[in-house]
């Protein structure tokens, strides 16, 4: 049998509640799941946060953690979604020296843009789909950023 | 109703209908025992170590069905009762363990005697509580019996800071509760399940194989009736034993590493499992890629996770057993004919006459597997059997004449030496008019000896019964099978004097070389109605028999181990 790995974006939505986020970070570090990204914010006027968790492995090791997920008492429900809008941020720390006009045309191909200019760096984000922040990021590489920092994904059903 | 957190623990207990609560006080839960004292709803055990509190309220939990209860204090306290936990959770079995924190202002600064105890509970327990507030505290004691007992069961431990069981407010006790993030599913779906009788009824070679959950359930004698009508032979795991009566003629016997020969084979040729209540562990299926290559398999849990987390499940049904197999039984009544499966039931029965479960017994030393055939031939069924973990475990298993659901309790999965003894406290406590029996080791029985005290205090006639063959046996066994007889540690010849040690706490001990000495022992014992250890000197270099090795294949069993 062999075992093809998927990545896949699952939403948990639980119950805002004392150590819900050691409850999830817990089953996936107990049970060895993989966790690239998680983001974790309340749901406005609920008493209910969001989860949005970005993991990979094969079809039985997702079967589960979405099984093991909904198991867990604060669990509301979980949502698996194939049609799905996905984004992610990134923040970029870049030395003033470079030049602000090939930065700043940069950022606009990306849907970013400057955030920020001081007396020795420049700010830059972009918020985009997961693979186009990527690309982002390769080519910023070419204006030396000093530090970049990158936020999880967060997705919502199409 | 305004009164303490402390009082609300003792009135919650109280409207749940607990009788009895094992525990041990400390600084953190005083509050809490002060409510003990002055309150005369339920009886309290005090036991003489918190992990021994945790496993009798399994036991009693195991023995009765109902909710076991325990109480203890932060830190140390806690810490103590970790393995009890671990042991419930693994089983499946429901409690409710409450323990004392400092108080609120106190938390997060290293304070004396605190731990996270939450953070350390929550992969051991079905789910778990800091309570954080008074007004949360009746609704988190209903929640938690709730919890315990639903669904696939499991221990849910609460932790109260020592100034909220100081603390006054309202007590409104919740009749019923919602929890609107969890409900489990009750009603398996029905075109499944008849789904799946039609598989069974086109099949050659059914198997039932049947676990814990079929215990927990309260299914045994649905599952009797089904196996009645369609007469289809039946494996049962370490956990189930008990669920079907040992003479009836479809029941092949245990499965997995030391199952028996018929029911290991069942399993590899079947050509449809139906399991019930069973979670395909790592003992049961051996190799995974050779497990019951050509079966079908209809998995009927009420967890979720269990079904297809180890193999491929071409029916799945979720659900509670105790439903799903009333449904079984009426469509199977219409569409099974058991005569269809006259000559698979004819093979196993060959299997199990070439290789039946056995053992050499002998005149010179006992044979630890006729201690408890004995037992079994004297006690029947007028006793629940209790387990340490070991060799004498799987004796036990194999060779106990059970009859009924609950009548054995054992450590399964997570397989805890000094488990037993207090276990079979907690026994004895819901099953009073029984005989409790602890088969154990001459390892096991040290891992929580102090409870002879309890026992004899708190008037729990255990009889202990101490195979002893001076060895850490299991591990022994491993040893002389896998590790060129390099008995690393294992050597246990230096012993306490078990009778006087028995006696010493006020209970009765014996020494026995001889049946004749062991059938005298076990009769003392009985008519004096005391706590009892009777070390029986066994046979020290015993295997246990079959074996499927760890990673082998079930249809390639060792049955005989030459030197
Ligand atoms: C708490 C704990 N520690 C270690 C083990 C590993 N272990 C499994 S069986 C066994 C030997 C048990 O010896 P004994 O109680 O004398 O029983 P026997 O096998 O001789 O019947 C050991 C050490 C365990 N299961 N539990």
């Amino acid at each position: 049998m062999t075992e093809i790995k998927i990545n896949k974006v699952i939403s948990v939505i639980v119950k805002n509640e004392h150590s819900v986020l050691s409850r999830i970070s817990g089953l996936f570090a107990g049970r060895g799941y993989n966790i690239q990204s998680l983001t974790v914010a309340p749901i406005p006027e609920t008493n209910l946060s969001r989860f949005t968790i970005k993991t990979s492995g094969d079809k039985r090791v997702i079967e589960q953690i979405i099984k093991q997920l909904n198991k867990l008492i604060p669990v509301l429900k979980v949502i698996q979604h194939d049609g799905i809008i996905e984004k992610e941020m990134a923040i970029v720390k870049i030395p003033i020296e470079e030049s602000l006009a090939d930065i700043d045309a940069l950022c606009r191909a990306y849907n970013g843009k400057i955030v920020n200019v001081s007396e020795d760096s420049i700010v830059t984000m972009v918020a985009d789909e997961p693979e186009r922040v990527e690309n982002f990021l390769k080519a910023i590489k070419k204006y030396h950023p000093k530090e970049i920092v990158k936020g999880g994904s967060v997705a919502i059903e199409q | 109703m305004r009164i303490s957190g402390a009082r609300m623990v003792v009135e919650a207990l109280h409207k749940e209908g607990v009788n009895v609560v094992f525990g041990y006080p400390g600084g953190a839960i005083m509050n809490v025992y002060d409510e003990l004292y002055k309150q005369d709803y339920f009886q309290h055990i005090l036991t003489r170590h918190e992990q021994a509190s945790i496993h009798a309220a399994d036991g009693y939990a195991r023995a009765t069905g109902n909710v076991g209860v325990a109480i203890v204090t932060s830190g140390p306290g806690f810490t103590n009762a970790i393995t009890g936990l671990a042991t419930a959770y693994m089983d499946s079995i429901p409690m409710v363990v409450i323990s004392g924190q400092v108080p609120t202002f106190l938390i997060g600064t290293d304070a004396f005697q605190e731990i996270d105890a939450v953070g350390i509970s929550r992969p051991c327990t079905k789910h778990n509580y800091l309570v954080n507030t008074i007004e949360e505290l009746p609704y988190i004691l209903k929640e938690a019996f709730y919890i315990a007992s639903s669904g696939r069961p499991g221990p849910v431990h609460i932790d109260i800071p020592k100034d909220i069981t100081a603390e006054i407010g309202e007590f409104i006790y919740p009749e019923t509760i919602v929890v609107d993030t969890y409900k489990p599913t009750d009603k398996g779906n029905i075109r499944q399940v008849k789904k799946a009788i039609d598989a069974i009824s086109n099949a050659k070679k059914p198997l039932l194989y049947i676990g814990g959950g079929v215990i927990s359930a309260n299914a045994s004698d649905d599952v009797r009736e089904f196996a009645k009508i369609t007469q289809i032979p039946i494996v049962e795991t370490l956990m189930a034993r008990g669920s079907i009566e040992n003479n009836n003629p479809l029941l092949l016997g245990m499965v997995g590493m030391h199952g028996t020969y018929a029911a290991n084979m069942a399993m590899s040729e079947a050509d449809i499992i139906i399991s019930l209540g069973a979670r395909f562990d790592d003992r049961v299926t051996g190799k995974l890629s050779e497990f019951a290559k050509h079966a079908e398999i209809i998995h009927v849990d009420i967890d979720p996770t269990s079904i297809g987390k180890l193999v491929n499940v071409d029916y799945p049904i979720v659900g509670n057993l105790n439903k799903i197999i009333l449904e079984m039984i009426e469509i199977a009544k219409e569409k099974i004919n058991p005569s269809r499966y006259e000559s698979w039931r004819q093979i196993l029965k060959r299997y199990d006459e070439i290789h039946p479960l056995r053992f050499e017994d002998s005149d010179d030393v006992i044979k630890p597997q006729w201690v408890i055939k004995r037992v079994g031939e004297l006690l029947g069924e007028k006793a629940v059997i209790s387990t340490d973990v070991g060799q004498h475990q799987m004796w036990t298993a194999q060779f106990y004449p059970f009859s009924f659901p609950r009548q054995f309790v054992t450590s399964g999965g997570l397989g805890t030496m000094g488990f037993g003894f207090p276990a079979a406290m907690g026994v004895k406590r819901g099953k009073s008019d029984l005989v409790s029996i602890n088969f154990s080791g001459d390892g096991s029985i040290l891992m929580n000896i102090q409870e002879l005290m309890t026992a004899v205090e708190s008037r729990l006639p255990v009889i202990n019964i101490v195979l002893n063959n001076g060895y850490l046996g299991m591990v022994r066994q491993w040893q002389t099978f896998f590790y060129d007889k390099r008995y690393s540690h294992t050597d246990l010849t230096m012993q306490p004097d078990f009778v006087m040690l028995a006696k010493s706490f006020g209970g009765v001990g014996y020494r026995v070389y001889t049946k004749e000495e062991f059938d005298r022992a076990l009769e003392d014992a009985i008519s004096k109605n005391c706590v009892a250890i009777i070390d029986v000197v066994v046979d020290r270099l015993e295997n246990v028999l079959p074996m499927v090795p760890s990673g082998g294949t079930l249809y390639n069993m060792m049955l005989e181990y030459k030197d």
